[in-house]
């Protein structure tokens, strides 16, 4: 039997159909659904774009919280922990491999641990009574003068997704451009300074990045897609689903809670899709920028 | 005389040095305290796991534990087979689900990755294409529609509900199919002159040759299958069928009172553990494999 398999098939066929199934039938599946008004019970009714008016229009939730909370997360988790990794992998280049090796588990290690799981830990940190770790050495210390509901707040909770997510943004992306700083040709530099270049930010932009470009891109992939698909976190910190005055609902939390709490499955649909174009558009601008300096 | 200088400077803090010098003292400096500020989490779960209870209701709470105690996890099993499901019931669906899924993740990841790069086929190119779109993809926000696959195929309540909607991994298709890309040609013109077929020629030369990306393909698998909470949410209603790290997060879900802080970190620590151990054993392959990782 094996002495025969030639044909691509015997190679394709596993892979593509789980491919096709749960990824391309789904997407293809939310962009249908996202026309029609479905509620899991009866059979899906054609209504044309009105979930898409309706979303742009009179959802004041997705407009005034979802979006602007998704959009300032990604952008600020996204490019920096982008950074971070950056930072992180050339200066881990730069010692022996015993201690790199080392550091590189510790940095990684946050993205490791099973994110539900640890929101628990979170939620002992920035518990809101004087027992919670941050109020209790803030007391201590004379920064506040009662606790501080962290959690429940509004004004704090998007910034506490935002360091927790940071904190676990150290990932594949960073394992990737470390390896890429690494396996960058020695010449390139003894060449670039008999060229030059004067110092390590010259060098950093003149022979590491571009050297290690389809790394940086596939890091800066990774990076977009991360930042949108962190959703739990927010609902996990506070406990609620919506968070309290929306303060920590992202696109992904508006997904679930129309969808799985509402059964508004179509309407749910669309917004699905808008994130779907909203992370391939943004992966696919941050590539050609990367990719172009050339 | 100055461009001398300069070059030896260089040569003082090259791009991976085999040992240690003075030079790299300021990178030392910098990434020794950022990584103590990254582990104190996982310090505080440690910490947090063996604490007793008098030490978890402390005012002013304390950060590190001074009489460690077993007590937590004791609690843990005690709270579990409470619930009428034996904790050794999860930890087998996870165990079995994990090992199967990891095994297919592999299988199927580099059985495509190889045709991918290198066998004559149409419509290669395009399903390359296509893979490289979907590592933009994010699967949870196809929940709805992965939820009526599921249930209209008949696979709710099945193990390979745990399974199959996860395993697709375009990343770890890239990096594999990458991987292979290095492999020279020759290899395998030699094998197909002595009558070897291509899955002879995959499973005696190919296999042996990728180890390391299959073992990032098993670590990425291994991550995503053990930590998933959403296949257990979604597409499993029988209790008895539900994953480990389901049923911990349940756990730290509804852990608001202190006492139930401690079975929460306990329970975070079992979740924890076997992604790291399994990481540290397999960093070296991952790290090469990741040398191929890049995106053009």
């Amino acid at each position: 039997m094996i002495k025969r398999m030639n044909r691509p098939v015997w190679f394709l066929i596993p892979y593509w159909t789980l491919f096709f199934v749960f990824v391309v039938v789904p997407v293809l599946a939310a962009i249908v659904l996202s026309f029609t008004y479905f509620n899991s019970i009866q059979i899906p009714t054609f209504i044309g774009i009105k979930n898409y008016i309706q979303l742009i229009t009179t959802d004041v939730v997705f407009m005034q919280n979802v979006l602007p909370n998704t959009l300032k997360f990604a952008l600020i988790v996204g490019p920096v922990g982008y950074t971070l990794s950056f930072m992180l992998a050339w200066m881990l280049a730069h010692i022996p491999p015993r201690p790199r090796t080392i550091l590189a588990i510790i940095f990684y290690s946050p993205s490791l641990t099973a994110g539900v799981a640890m929101a628990a830990m979170w939620r002992v940190i920035f518990s809101g009574d004087a027992n919670g770790y941050l109020n209790a050495l803030l007391l201590n210390f004379n920064l506040i003068v009662e606790p501080i509901q962290w959690l429940q707040e509004p004004q704090y909770l998007l910034t506490i997704m935002i360091v927790v997510s940071l904190w676990s943004s150290i990932g594949v992306g960073f394992l990737a451009m470390l390896a890429g700083i690494l396996n960058i040709d020695k010449t390139l530099y003894e060449a670039a300074y008999i060229d030059g270049i004067r110092n390590r930010f010259q060098e950093i932009i003149y022979v590491t990045i571009p050297s290690m470009k389809p790394q940086m891109i596939f890091g800066a992939v990774m990076a977009v897609v991360g930042s949108f698909q962190a959703g739990y976190i927010g609902v996990a910190l506070s406990g609620t689903n919506p968070t309290p005055d929306n303060a920590g609902q992202l696109i992904v939390n508006h997904i679930e809670d129309f969808g799985f709490a509402r059964y508004m499955m179509g309407y749910a649909a669309s917004i699905s899709v808008v994130l779907l174009v909203l992370v391939y558009f943004i992966s696919k601008v941050t590539w050609s920028v990367l990719g172009e300096r050339d | 005389m100055k461009k001398k200088k300069k070059i030896n400077k260089f040569f003082g803090q090259k791009i991976n040095p085999e040992r240690f010098n003075k030079t790299q003292l300021p990178f030392f400096f910098i990434l020794v305290p950022f990584s103590v500020l990254m582990l104190l989490p996982i310090i505080f779960i440690v910490n947090q796991a063996f604490k007793p209870q008098s030490e978890l209701f402390a005012y002013p709470p304390r950060f590190f534990v001074s009489q460690p105690t077993f007590d937590n996890f004791v609690e843990l099993l005690r709270v579990i087979s409470a619930s009428g499901v034996p904790f050794s019931r999860y930890l087998f669906n996870s165990l079995v689900v994990t090992i199967i899924g990891v095994f297919l993740a592999i299988l199927f990841t580099s059985l495509a990755a190889y045709a991918l790069s290198k066998m004559k086929f149409k419509g290669k190119k395009l399903l390359f294409e296509l893979n490289t779109i979907a590592l933009m993809f994010v699967p949870i926000a196809v929940q709805i529609p992965r939820y009526i696959i599921v249930a209209q195929s008949g696979l709710i309540d099945s193990y390979a509900a745990h399974i199959l909607p996860v395993i697709t991994m375009p990343v770890a298709m890239f990096l594999v199919k990458q991987f292979v890309d290095q492999i020279p040609n020759d290899y395998i013109e030699a094998a197909k002159i002595d009558g070897a077929s291509e899955m002879q020629i995959f499973i005696h030369i190919i296999i042996p040759i990728i180890k390391p990306a299959l073992a990032t393909v098993g670590i990425l698998a291994f991550q995503m299958i053990w930590n998933d909470t959403s296949t257990s949410t979604l597409f499993i209603n029988d209790e008895s069928k539900r994953a480990l790290a389901f049923f911990l997060s349940t756990l730290t879900g509804s852990a608001n009172t202190v006492a139930g802080q401690g079975i929460a970190a306990a329970a975070s620590l079992i979740l924890f553990l076997p992604n790291l151990i399994l990481f540290i054993i397999l960093q070296r392959k991952v790290m090469s494999t990741m040398a191929y990782s890049g995106l053009k």
